[in-house]
């Protein structure tokens, strides 16, 4: 019992962060019906600016956590983003009414350029990270087995939690949720209402840079390690929570995210770590055959 | 009121290769009610859309108020105040009536907006009714008030509408033709596509019949309502024309 709760909380943690980077997916394919293949590469450039930044902090010296982890979440929102428009900008503006496989394809190519930039420019190796945070307290414990909550845990759900609400009210509440939703729907009388839809899809691809990003500093808090090669499974991983609670959705990117999370880590608890990938791949493929739209995606078809 | 608002002068516009409009020049002078009339296919919705740069232009020019925006992307158009309430009518399924209300709003400032949305609910009391509705939701008659009560909320100074009439009960449209009538009273300068042409005629101060992507006539509603030629082919069969003029 004590060892499920724990891998509860593992799962819940892990679900959190792919549901951050599945927001950027789930967003981009909201609005330009593409998959951004590159968004586990600007996730995995968020952890980088994360670890850069914390150093220097450390070099400045700032010991005042909470003060420490404020200028690094704000530092790396900010320059991540900047990649995040950078990217729409030049690879995928430019192709914005060419075919479908188009963007696809250089969005693939941009994947595989940030991979190798990360490398040439930071280097092959692992970068660790110090501890930042430290501690724990015991949730539960039957004698057996104690059941811990990290305080790097509480921090990623703290702050999930609130970037899910500043986002929901932002989409959900604001003019530019609204523009936004019309982008969606119909670009071309979002154009004849007057908003500016260019400028309106490279703040879809900022907001989605900076989620990904707190979940790349989240990451680099949490295993204290980054290289220029993890983007590209969470990438995967995030995508399929994307799927899994049905592409286009928002709410779903978030289930999608837990349930994955809540998958790979009881699988690994209860069955074999090597095979965690499989069982939650799988799961992604039987949503697919028993429900094609995801969890909460929506058919298609609309009416008219 | 002779001052031109809007004056388009030998437009072209493709579809890839296919050119829908060749050579078209119209004018639309502020405070009139300018009809465009002409069969399935003769380009009325296109030149509405091109004025609104989409698609642009490829040969021509479009004046308004003056200004050259033939190169203008639509939603600095939009910004200058020519609004459409587009063929199909457009309305965003998934945002609530409200909301596409709140959109439609986009060019006008804040401040008129309390107001602006107790006009468009006087104008269509239904619309208030169902303001928490999803647009998609609505039938085709309350969808074709809320894209003109859409257009509306941006306080047009020039006001597109394409087929409003199109796929509505005659009770309907009746209300909508009364509709833009009380508009244009207040000062609103309206062009208005119809394929329902004597409704168009008898609203419209000046009309002009497209085919084929040209002006192959022009002149005073009534006057294009009288011409021999443009009763035989829009007018008579089909519609309920038979009852007198005036």
């Amino acid at each position: 019992m004590a060892y499920f709760l724990q891998q509860l909380i593992n799962g819940v943690t892990l679900g959190m962060i792919y549901g951050l980077i599945a927001i950027g997916y789930t967003m981009v394919y909201g609005i330009i019906g593409m998959i951004n293949f590159a968004h586990g590469e600007i996730y995995m450039i968020g952890a980088f600016i994360a670890v850069i930044a914390f150093g220097v902090i450390g070099v400045l010296g700032i010991s005042f956590v909470p003060l420490a982890l404020l200028i690094v979440l704000i530092v790396t929102m900010v320059f991540t983003a900047a990649y995040g428009w950078t990217l729409e900008r030049v690879a995928y503006r430019p192709l914005r009414d060419a075919p479908r496989l188009a963007p696809l394809i250089s969005a693939i190519g941009m994947s595989f350029f940030l991979t190798n930039y990360v490398a040439i420019v930071q280097g092959a190796r692992v970068k660790p990270l110090q501890p930042v945070i430290r501690g724990d307290f015991i949730v539960y414990d039957d004698g057996v087995f104690s059941v811990h909550l990290t305080y790097v845990q509480m921090l990623i759900w703290t702050l999930t939690l609130v970037l899910m609400a500043v986002f929901a009210y932002l989409i959900g509440r604001t003019a530019f949720g609204r523009a936004q939703r019309c982008v969606q729907q119909d670009r071309v009388m979002a154009g004849l209402v007057g908003i500016d839809v260019d400028r309106t899809i490279a703040a879809t691809f900022v907001i989605g840079a900076a989620l990904a990003s707190v979940a790349g500093m989240m990451v680099a808090l949490y295993y204290g390690v980054v290289d220029f090669f993890m983007g590209f499974l969470a990438g995967i991983k995030a995508f399929t929570a994307a799927v899994l609670g049905g592409i286009g959705s928002l709410p779903g990117a978030i289930l999608g995210g837990l349930l994955l999370g809540l998958v790979e880590s009881l699988w690994s608890a209860y069955f074999s770590i090597e095979y965690k990938d499989v069982a939650a791949f799988s799961i992604l493929v039987l949503v697919l055959i028993f429900r094609p739209t995801g969890l909460l995606g929506r058919p298609e078809v609309e009416k008219v | 009121m002779t001052e031109s608002l809007l004056t388009v002068e030998g437009v072209h516009a493709h579809y890839g290769h296919i050119a829908a409009l060749k050579g078209v020049d119209l004018t639309v002078r502020r405070g009139e009610i300018v009809a465009l009339i002409g069969a399935n296919g003769a380009g009325k919705s296109t030149l509405l859309m091109t004025v609104c740069g989409r698609p642009r232009a490829s040969g021509g020019r479009i004046q308004f108020d003056g200004e050259d925006i033939t190169r203008l992307p639509t939603f600095e158009i939009v910004r200058r105040g020519i609004v459409q309430a587009p063929e199909g009518r457009r309305i965003f399924p998934r945002l609530t009536v409200l909301e596409n209300l709140q959109v439609g709003a986009t060019p006008a400032e804040a401040a008129h907006f309390e107001q602006d949305l107790e006009r468009v609910y006087a104008l269509f009391p239904v619309l208030a009714e169902r303001r928490r509705q999803r647009g998609g939701t609505l039938s085709g008659g309350e969808q074709q008030m809320l894209a003109i009560a859409r257009a509306l909320m941006a306080r047009p100074r020039l006001l597109l509408l394409d087929e409003p009439s199109l796929g509505l009960a005659p009770l309907m449209i009746q209300q909508i033709f009364r509709v833009i009538a009380d508009i244009n009273a207040q000062g609103m300068t309206v062009l208005l596509v119809e394929q329902n042409a004597y409704h168009a005629l008898k609203l419209a101060s000046r009309a002009y019949v497209l085919a084929a992507g040209k002006v192959i006539l022009s002149g005073g509603g009534a006057e294009l309502l009288a011409d021999p030629q443009v009763r035989a082919a829009y007018l008579e069969g089909g519609q309920p024309t038979a009852k007198p003029v005036g």
